[in-house]
């Protein structure tokens, strides 16, 4: 048990991991170089999703985190939680097959996926286009808000007696005698604790580094297209079926697919692409080409829509594109919670959880090894 | 030059925006917003605010102080968010 | 590349064409002459060298390794049919100028109230009043064309209200002397108001607006020297079109997409008005407000450098160093003191777009303690809308500093890398790539 925790980092991970271990009873003071929730997660579109994921470790933490958003959602009020579904849609012959195959082991393991029959799948998206040659609904896909919900994620930490910093960066992490950690130095002295928390999602290698644990995690580039808003277009989360084949790439170039869905506000997001290109903040035109055309090519209404604006944000990864979520062995008191690239508002619930587990010592409600830090993608490559 | 504005016919001069046209026959709203469903007309006049949003030819969430006016055009008062 | 014809792009694409660069200016108008001379008979021709993109809306700016790719759609405005093309430039100079900024108070978003700058055109180009009884308050000598505008068109303009005082000037003398035949220029606006009996009053103001539907009456007070109001002075005053101006907002989307340094709102530039980006220059309102006369000797400068084969005429730098010196003097005169922040209630818009009041804004800081720009825009909507903050993102960054004594960089708001709205369809059109042989 460590009473008093320092979590670094005040997106949505690090928010999580603040409730989580405010709720257990931790002290806990997170610090933010900047602005809460401004970095990944004001980026990020708000994706709760089963419907990506393979069967193995990801799928058990989303599967987690589904169960735990809902009664989140209920104590924080309005982050625009909407358990909406998700509806995943071939649009070519050689695309319906594989989908169904991934449905097929989706559920093998749980996962609530219905295959829609053709003449139905029109009744979910009416404007859905036509060419549609195969589709799977997963009612347990879920939206919110990214920016609203980490901020009433602080918010009650606060109201715990947690302590935010913003505009507050750490440049090392101070060990004792004993080599365990005893505080993090910021600029006006020390934070003394005996736990750290890395929640510094793309910018978590740095950190580490700083600390003298380096592991491997790296930025990958996204992008959200949002028009001008309008009645309800969409009414899931709509997909088209290599996005699955996306998530998983290692591929630096550029990938995209389109997730399309009407928000609360109005405007409809067109996510997203993966674009490995550092910390590079462009925009780039072919990018949003490459979004609006698949867009275009599953809701041919949207055509004639203004897009308002486009934005920008770099997601984490380890090279091996599962989350890194636990402690560090070279440095006790020290804690990872990263790498959960485009996933990170949907995992958030899950991984506080399973922070607050590690650090308090309760049995985790799922096997945490696979996420374990010192696993060769996460320590070799870095 | 003729132009329809909610289906009725109206004269508009050449080089006139859709704005100036709406302005000159005595309208000063063209839209009522998404939420409050407030009216609104012209504002900046220079096609920064994209308060004077109106629909031309079916085609909504367009600038009424940018859009110059065509022969025929039909203009039509934009209902909050429309597709 | 010149991106703006107004003064200071119509200028720089005939230096840059008389130095001998192949020049393309591309402006949103279907004609030359910008804001300024919208509907004047003295609007400079386009130098017939130049090759001139009317009706065409820059909304993507990259910068490549050797140069500048500018993505336009060039066809009616807003229309989604308009044709798309992208262009190489190795230089490129910004003169997208600026507009006006308006101060949110209660009423300010109902019909009838525009900026004096929409009020202008309307007058201007199109011979049209925006009311027939007007009032025009806010601050700063545009104030006052606008005025004999609207009279021009037959508008009664009840009266021109300026919130400062009058004694500005004697803050800047040697602004007075720099800029002495734009004051003489001043001078003739107010004789023309005296001549049409309008009455010009200072350190006063509209602070609200009334009516269903549309404007019917204003209620005008009296300020303070901080702007806020002095009890007992209000006023009400019946009109039908309220024109308000404080001061200029410039248009900095493609300067911030091209990476160019900014201070104090305006685009940093040298005495060859080139930008902290290698390649990007910037000319007019964008680099300051300063008028008409030291856009157009800046597009000249800048023109000339950005072409890089002949010296910069002399008379043209002396030009924009005194005209910078009145222009400090200008902004000198006419400061937006805080005390606006004073005139909003409670369900006072904020955000016209996304109809966001002033208490939503400050729930958004309380129960979400939106400490930063993005923040805040994401936890109250302020700034999510149409307009992209370009009407808000400085009164919304203003009231947040002053609700929670943080800091919120306006700049911020001012990142859009789709800089002009481009619909869909067209986003996803195979694209179109000109080059430009490796000219100017």
């Amino acid at each position: 048990m460590y009473p008093d925790v320092v979590v670094v980092g005040a997106g949505v991970i690090g928010a999580a991991c603040a409730h989580a271990l405010t709720a257990a009873g931790c002290a806990v003071t997170v610090v933010d170089r900047g602005a809460p929730a401004s970095g990944t997660t004001a980026a990020g579109e708000g994706n709760v999703l089963v419907s990506d994921k393979a069967p193995g470790p990801e799928l058990d933490l989303a599967m987690l985190s589904r169960r735990l958003w809902p009664a989140l959602a209920d104590e924080l009020g309005d982050i625009e939680w909407e358990a909406k579904g998700g509806l995943v849609v071939a649009t070519t012959e050689a695309a319906a097959q594989p989908l169904l195959d991934f449905m097929r082991d989706q559920r093998a393991v749980g996962v609530d996926a219905r295959e829609v029959p053709a003449g139905l799948v029109h009744e979910l998206e009416p404007h859905l286009t036509r060419a549609v040659t195969a589709a799977v609904h997963y009612p347990q896909d879920a939206q919110l808000q990214p920016v609203l919900a980490a901020t009433a994620l602080l918010a009650e930490v606060t109201r715990r007696g947690g302590v935010i910093r913003p505009h507050t960066p750490v440049s090392t992490v101070d060990t004792g005698r004993d080599g365990r950690v005893r505080g993090v130095r910021v600029a006006d002295g020390v934070i003394p604790c005996g736990a750290v928390i890395n929640a510094c999602g793309p910018w978590a290698g740095d950190f580490a580094r700083a600390a003298g644990v380096p592991i491997a995690i790296l930025p990958r580039r996204g992008i959200v297209l949002v028009t001008a808003a309008l009645p309800l277009v969409v009414r899931h989360k709509v997909y088209d079926a290599d996005y699955v084949g996306a998530v998983v790439s290692d591929d630096a170039a550029l990938q995209t697919s389109s997730v399309v869905e009407s928000t609360a506000a109005g405007p409809v997001l067109i996510g997203s692409s993966r674009q490995r290109v550092g910390f590079a903040e462009r925009v780039d035109a072919h990018v949003l080409r490459a979004l609006a055309r698949k867009a275009v090519g599953l809701f041919p209404v949207l055509a004639t829509v203004p897009v308002m604006r486009a934005y920008g944000g770099f997601r984490p990864y380890a090279p091996d594109h599962v989350p890194v979520i636990g402690p560090d062995p070279r440095l006790p008191g020290m804690w990872h919670a990263t790498g959960h690239e485009g996933a990170g508002i949907g995992l958030a619930a899950a991984t506080g959880r399973l922070i607050a587990d590690l650090v308090t010592g309760a049995a985790p409600v799922i096997d945490l090894a696979p996420f374990r830090v010192d696993r060769p993608a996460v320590l070799e490559a870095a | 030059m003729k132009v329809t504005v909610d289906g009725v016919p109206t004269v508009a001069r050449p080089g006139q925006t859709v704005a100036a046209a709406l302005i000159e026959r005595g309208q000063t709203s063209w839209r009522d917003t998404r939420i409050g469903g407030r009216p609104r007309g012209l504002f900046c006049g220079i096609g920064v605010c994209f308060d004077c949003l109106v629909v031309v030819n079916g085609v909504p969430d367009v600038r009424a102080c940018q859009r110059v006016l065509a022969d025929g055009d039909e203009i039509r008062t934009q209902r909050g968010a429309e597709l | 590349m010149v991106v703006g014809a107004g003064p200071a792009g119509l200028a720089a694409a005939r230096a840059a064409a008389e130095a001998g660069a192949r020049v393309r200016l591309i402006d949103s108008a279907p004609s030359a002459g910008g804001q300024f001379f919208r509907g004047r008979p003295d609007v400079p021709p386009v130098h017939p060298k130049v090759e001139h993109l009317a009706d065409s809306a820059v909304w993507h700016l990259e910068s490549v390794h050797n140069g500048h790719t500018v993505r336009v759609r060039t066809g009616p405005a807003d229309a989604p049919v308009r044709r798309g093309v992208t262009l190489h430039a190795d230089a490129l100079i910004l003169a997208t100028g600026a507009y006006d900024r308006a101060l949110p108070f209660p009423g300010w978003d109902l019909p009838g109230v525009v900026t004096a700058g929409g009020a202008q055109a309307m007058a201007k180009g199109h011979g049209v009043a925006v009311g027939r009884r007007v009032i025009i308050a806010g601050t700063g000598p545009f104030l006052l064309p606008v005025a004999t505008s609207l009279a021009g068109t037959g508008a009664t303009v009840v009266e021109v209200l300026e919130a400062n005082g009058p004694a500005g000037w004697l803050r800047a003398p040697r602004a007075l002397l720099a800029g002495a035949g734009r004051l003489g220029e001043l001078a003739g606006y107010a004789k023309a108001l005296a001549a049409q009996r309008i009455p010009y009053r200072t350190r006063r103001t509209v602070i609200a607006a009334h009516g269903t539907g549309r404007v019917e009456a204003v209620t005008t007070a009296a300020l303070d020297n901080g702007w806020r109001i002095r009890p007992g002075t209000e006023r009400r005053i019946a009109v039908d079109a309220v024109c308000v101006g404080y001061g200029f907002t410039p248009q900095l989307e493609l300067a911030v997409a091209a990476g160019c340094r900014l201070r104090d709102g305006f685009v940093e530039v040298d005495a060859a008005q080139a930008t902290s980006t290698p390649g990007v220059f910037a000319a007019g309102e964008l680099t300051g407000i300063g008028g008409a006369k030291l856009a157009a000797a800046e597009g000249t400068v800048a023109g000339t450098a950005a072409a890089a084969s002949v010296e910069v005429p002399r008379a043209a730098l002396r030009a924009v160093r005194q005209g910078r010196i009145f222009a400090d003097g200008l902004a000198a005169a006419h400061p937006i003191q805080d005390g606006w922040r004073t005139w909003l209630t409670d369900d006072t818009l904020v955000c016209r777009c996304e109809e966001v009041t002033l208490a939503g804004l400050c729930d958004a800081l309380d129960r979400h303690r939106a400490l930063g720009v993005r923040t805040l825009k994401l936890t109250s909507r302020v700034g999510l809308g149409p307009c992209q903050g370009r009407v808000c993102g400085r009164n919304a960054a203003e009231l947040a500093a002053g609700h929670t004594g943080g800091h919120y960089d306006p700049a911020d708001t001012a990142r859009r890398p789709i800089a002009a709205p481009v619909r869909l369809g067209e986003l996803a059109e195979e694209e179109t790539v000109e080059e430009m042989n490796g000219q100017a």
